[in-house]
């Protein structure tokens, strides 16, 4: 009893001090939480805060006439006339007219600097879609250069940037201001065109399409296989050492950096086949072997959960063992299956290590169309502007991460609401 | 957390009905039959309330518990008994769907007092689970544990003299003593079982709680454990939940009987397997039901 | 494309033959009494029919498309005249490129060798009579599939034990691939770095302390003095993961404790799927966001101390690499904390530990193994991020502790070497490969040994 007092003594003693290093504990814990939610949010805020900007473009109004002796064509029927013709022409005529007063070469130089470089050929697709106009004079609204744009939006959020511009174009712009010629307009550009060393014309269309042959032919290739594999695991195999190696493979393969993915697809695809480089093909054929591990896992997963009463019960009915699997297996298990699939499909969407090694990251300004053109993924077309000089690359890298970020959040919505609409508890 | 809150325990009570066969029913607020109370009390429980969520599974429960005896607590599957236990160390604060009502003191002093440290009360209640659930230690460090974080011993002399007491009173010292340093894991289930009784006397508690601790362990290992029962009631108070009548019959000075959740009869054991006052006491002792 | 066309009759023919076969055995039933009296039920006769139709074509046109391109190339070049035959390799490559581009019309005819543009014709001619004797091979063997698997067809033939067979195959060389995959790395890489090794030696290369790969290029220099000494790599990769680990691993593991012992269900339900967001985002999206905005931070930070960061210092690139394993961490960590059994909570709780005691002395303690195997994974992760380390650490290889330094990683360099245009035998391409050997190496066992840990603990609480 005395030794029973002497204890609780020295419990109640050391009482404060641990419950001072109870509470310490717990707010570690919270402390871990909230860096975790903080980087989080720090992160959306930084990407969003930098992109917004980009969904705006500037635009100046200017008086273009579509001279036929200035551009140098007289039949627009004829591709190869208008592949010749002088099209720049037009838009420098159009800024000539709106400041008379210009002279001087590099003063000139620095006035069509106000506007895109392909302005000009923006115009060559205005004439073309209405031949009508051609002779006739008409107020525009044409596509402004990168600097001015950024220079323009900076201004009108109260912190001029202004590093890239000359005096005189300040004021130029100052004097389109006042008079209402320069204005932001949504940012169709972005997504109707595909790459360009201009920012202001750069668009993520070619990105995307690239990106969605490649997915179709990841999924195409990698959901069968990878359902099947799953299957005879689970089903079929016997438990073996040639199963179990198996197994470690691909368990291993779930683990390695995916940038072996792309020094393998280098190496055989590329090298060996002689699949050409830089085409969804061999995008899609070197995410397929990334994302097998991943849906065969999951799939194995959904396999598993379906009881094994289930399979009895199909197997006492004498049912043989392919038909049990394809008839009640293979349907009870599909919604797993298939969030596996979208998991999957959202990873090699956001992939892109292993595309640099297979020719992805080559400058494409032609939209795919097809499985084996040329193509660049959103991913890797990130990575490339990220790369860009341009001061004005910052705002389209930051606005295509929102758009890929925002299919992946899509992508993973789908799989949350599939699994919790479809997964059966047993 | 858990509240002593009795606001809504009218509106609580009535709720759930036990559904039992009609010839057993117990008939509303029946009051408990037998010696409920004693003299030298060292714990007191009065109308003792626990909800799981919106189900009841204690229903106003009142029982004394005397200094150095051995109570068992003893009735069908899912009567509360464990519940009841394990509310007598708080150890149901884990739980966070369950909820206790009622009073419940030892010396005196209500557990469910906000300013009571559970840490301290449960220093002074030890616990002994069904299965044996020795850490993933060595022998030595699972004793060792509770000393150690209550920092009872000051030298590696004091802490070593207490592993050895305990592990002697939990008459395991014998079997052990050349492989202290080996994990606790190794030993058989009744050496696991009597480790943890020794890992919870290292702290010296007042009252030994044990929820059905043979019910994992053959008769042989039951016999010892029952043994030391019997040994550690010199020095300890102890509660046992237990599914054998015998074992009960065999341990405890007294006897409570717990019914869907109410305590239908406490009384010394002898007279409550041989001539219990309760209908329900009878029908369970002579395997009417079970 | 050709190829899809003759798949797509390939498959047609398949639906087609599986058609004639149900039918026949459908008719074959009928004057026996109805399809009781048949072996199989219908459909697998007619899955029989269409695996002997589909099956030996697709077969075939798979080793059709490996092997025709090599075999025309190698007819064509025997053909050319002389003049423009190929010396080595690397000019072999070259003509064939050459050839094959002139033959697609890429590049255009005019002022080109006339042995160039009779061999592009002569390539031109030798497609054209593959892809139709290909198609006519083709079709005969489906149909001689079609007739022989239809001829077989009577009302007791074992069908069904055959098909089931046959797809039970097919279901195994499914499984068979992770197997081909892991063997196409390991050749890939070994194959190349063997190669790389014979001008560079592997001693210099494994032990070097000086990393130029530029010099190499130049003909002349060629294996000789551009030097290829690895370990500033391996020291700037392991000085980056470390920075990562120390960010994630604290993190990490404490948001798993809190989720696992602490919070409350609603906490949990919200704070795991936020975290789990950090797991989602690509790895681009990190790169950008470290080299953007963490790395100018830290160095005006730095310099309003004083201290001289890098804009590409380790300590951006490992610090949000960092961030993006949290979460792998703490899910990893989370499993195996729940794994731990609720008794032994319950034991030590009951000895009036504080949670966090019961968390410090036996939680961890117990789940240990499963923590470490999953830090082992985190490591293995990091030292194979890519995206991050190529957009926010930097190109020269200097070999430092110092965390607010530039540094550059394996991956780096890999993506250096491969993303240039040069030819592909040099050795600066080929020690690309042989960095991925390292790399692969080293992921590999730190894999294999961390899930077999991870397996292991999970055996022992289930």
């Amino acid at each position: 009893m005395t030794e029973s007092a002497n204890h609780l003594e020295k419990i109640k003693k050391s009482l404060s001090r641990r419950n001072r290093a109870e509470k310490r504990f717990r707010w570690y814990g919270r402390t871990a939480i909230l860096i975790g939610l903080a980087a989080v949010l720090i992160l959306f805020t930084d990407i969003v805060s930098k992109g917004h900007g980009a969904f705006r473009i500037a635009y100046i109004e200017l008086e273009v006439t579509y001279d036929q002796d200035r551009i140098g064509v007289d039949n627009l029927t004829d591709p190869e006339e208008l592949t010749r013709g002088n099209w720049e022409a037009l838009s420098k005529t159009a800024m000539r007219t709106e400041f008379p007063e210009v002279s001087g070469r590099s003063d000139k130089r620095r006035l069509y600097g106000l506007i895109s470089s392909g302005a000009g050929f923006d115009l060559k697709d205005r004439l073309l879609e209405n031949p009508l106009l051609l002779g006739e004079t008409e107020r525009v609204w044409i596509l402004a250069d990168d600097d001015i744009d950024t220079y323009y939006k900076s201004w009108l959020d109260g912190e001029p940037y202004a590093a890239r511009m000359s005096a005189k174009q300040l004021e130029w712009i100052d004097e389109l201001h006042q008079q209402g010629k320069i204005r932001l307009q949504f940012n169709s550009n972005l997504f109707t065109r595909g790459d360009s060393r201009e920012p202001e014309q750069a668009g993520i269309r070619g990105a995307v399409m690239g990106s969605l042959f490649t997915l179709i032919l990841t999924l195409v290739l990698s959901f069968p296989i990878g359902v099947s594999a799953a299957i005879y695991l689970e089903e079929f195999a016997p438990r073996n050492r040639w199963t179990d190696f198996i197994e470690v493979n691909i368990n291993n393969l779930a683990a390695v950096p995916s940038i072996i993915f792309g020094l393998l697809g280098l190496a055989i695809f590329i090298n060996f086949f002689h699949v050409p480089r830089s085409v969804p093909i061999v995008g899609g054929l070197v995410l397929t072997l990334m994302t097998l591990p991943t849906i065969i896992i999951t799939s194995r997963a959904a396999i598993k959960s379906v009881p094994p009463s289930i399979r009895e019960a199909a197997l006492g009915m004498g049912a043989s063992k392919y038909q049990t699997v394809l008839h009640h297996v293979l349907p009870l298990s599909l919604p797993g299956m298939l969030t596996g699939a979208i998991i999957g499909m959202a990873q090699a969407l956001g992939e892109s290590a292993p595309l640099l090694m297979i020719g992805m990251v080559a400058f494409i300004v032609d939209i795919p169309g097809g499985f084996s053109d040329p193509a660049t993924v959103l991913p890797v077309q990130i990575f490339l502007w990220a790369d860009s000089p341009e001061r004005a690359f910052i705002e389209k890298t930051s606005a295509a991460i929102m758009i890929l970020l925002s299919f992946l959040i899509v992508m993973n919505t789908v799989a949350v609401w599939l699994r919790k609409r479809l997964e059966r508890r047993w | 957390m858990t509240q002593l809150a009795s606001a809504d325990k009218k509106k609580r009570a009535t709720k759930a009905k036990p559904a039992a066969m009609k010839s057993l029913e117990v008939e509303g607020h029946e009051p408990t039959v037998g010696k409920v109370f004693t003299e030298n009390p060292k714990m007191t429980m009065r109308n003792v309330n626990v909800y799981y969520d919106d189900k009841q599974a204690i229903h106003d429960v009142s029982i004394d518990i005397a200094k150095n005896e051995v109570i068992a607590m003893i009735g069908p599957s899912g009567c509360g008994k464990s519940t009841f236990l394990r509310s007598l160390n708080r150890m149901n604060d884990t739980v966070d769907i369950c909820r206790v009502e009622g009073e419940i003191c030892m010396d005196g002093e209500n557990l469910y007092a906000p300013k009571l440290d559970v840490v301290e009360l449960r220093a002074r209640v030890g616990m002994v689970f069904q299965k044996p659930n020795p850490f993933p230690k060595s022998i030595y460090e699972n004793v060792a544990y509770g000393p150690k974080i209550h920092g009872l011993a000051d030298t590696r002399v004091d802490l070593d003299e207490i592993v050895e007491n305990s592990l002697r009173k939990a008459s395991l010292w014998e079997e052990v003593k050349e492989r202290l340093h080996q994990a606790g894991t190794g030993l058989s289930g009744g050496q696991q079982q009597r480790l943890c009784i020794a890992r919870a006397i290292a702290v010296s508690p007042e009252v030994i709680l044990m929820d059905e601790p043979c019910s994992a362990l053959d008769p042989i290992a039951t016999a010892k454990i029952e043994e030391l029962i019997e040994e550690l009631s010199e020095n300890f108070t102890i509660a046992i939940v237990t599914h054998s009548m015998q074992q009960a019959a065999r341990v405890s000075h007294r006897t409570a009987y717990f019914h869907l959740g109410r305590l239908i009869e406490v009384n010394p054991t002898e007279q409550v397997f041989t001539m219990p006052q309760h209908q329900l006491t009878e029908a369970y002792i002579t395997g009417r039901f079970g | 494309m050709q190829a899809t066309n003759i798949l797509i009759l390939i498959l047609g023919l398949g639906v087609l033959a599986f058609f004639l076969g149900r039918g026949r055995s459908l008719a074959l039933a009928k004057p026996l009494g109805g399809i009781r009296k048949l072996h199989s039920l219908p459909s697998y006769y007619g899955m029989h029919v269409a695996l002997w139709c589909a099956l030996p074509s697709l077969f075939l046109l798979c080793m059709w498309m490996l092997f025709d391109d090599p075999l025309i190339n190698r007819l064509v070049l025997d053909s050319v005249a002389a003049e423009i035959a190929p010396k080595d390799t690397a000019s072999y490559n070259l003509l064939i490129n050459k050839i094959s581009n002139l033959a697609d019309g890429i590049l255009p005819r005019k002022g080109e060798s006339a042995a160039l543009i009779a061999a592009a014709d002569h390539l031109v001619s030798l497609r054209v009579i593959s892809r139709w004797s290909l198609t006519a091979l083709l079709l005969t063997l489906s149909s001689l599939g079609l007739l022989w698997g239809w001829s077989r067809i009577s009302a007791s033939f074992r069908a069904r034990p055959v098909v089931e067979k046959v797809m039970q195959n097919i279901l195994l060389g499914c499984a068979c691939l992770a197997i081909f995959t892991t063997l196409g790395i390991v050749l890939s890489v070994l194959f190349e770095s063997i190669q790389f090794f014979r001008s560079v030696p592997i001693f210099d290369f494994v032990f070097g302390l000086e990393w130029s790969p530029q010099t190499a290029i130049r003909e002349d220099q060629v294996g000789s003095s551009g030097s290829f000494g690895a370990v500033p790599l391996f020291v700037g990769t392991l000085l980056v993961s470390a920075v990562a680990m120390v960010v994630a691993v604290p993190v990490g593991l404490m948001s798993a404790i809190y989720l696992a012992e602490y919070a409350s269900r609603s906490v949990r339900t919200y704070a795991k799927p936020a975290l789990e967001i950090l797991a989602g985002i690509p790895t681009v999206v990190y790169g950008f966001f470290a080299a953007l905005t963490v790395a100018p931070f830290l160095r005006d930070l730095g310099a309003s101390f004083g201290l001289s960061v890098s804009s590409e210092s380790a300590l951006a690139a490992g610090g949000v690499m960092g961030v993006m394993i949290i979460p792998f961490i703490s899910s990893l960590a989370d499993d195996v904390i729940t794994a731990v059994p609720q008794s032994m909570r319950d034991g030590s709780l009951a000895m009036g530990a504080t949670k966090s005691e019961t968390v410090r002395r036996v939680i961890i303690p117990a789940a240990l193994p499963g923590i470490v195997g999953g830090v082992m994974l985190a490591i293995s992760r990091a030292i194979g991020e890519t995206m991050i380390v190529v957009m926010a650490a930097g190109m020269a290889a200097k070999l430092t502790a110092n965390p607010l330094e530039s540094v550059t990683t394996v991956t780096v360099q890999i993506v250096t070497l491969l993303t240039g245009d040069q030819e592909f035998d040099s050795p600066k391409t080929l020690a690309a490969f042989a960095l991925g050997l390292m790399l692969f190496t080293v992921t590999l066992l730190l894999n294999i040994f961390a899930l077999h840990i991870v397996k292991k603990y999970r055996e022992q609480y289930d």
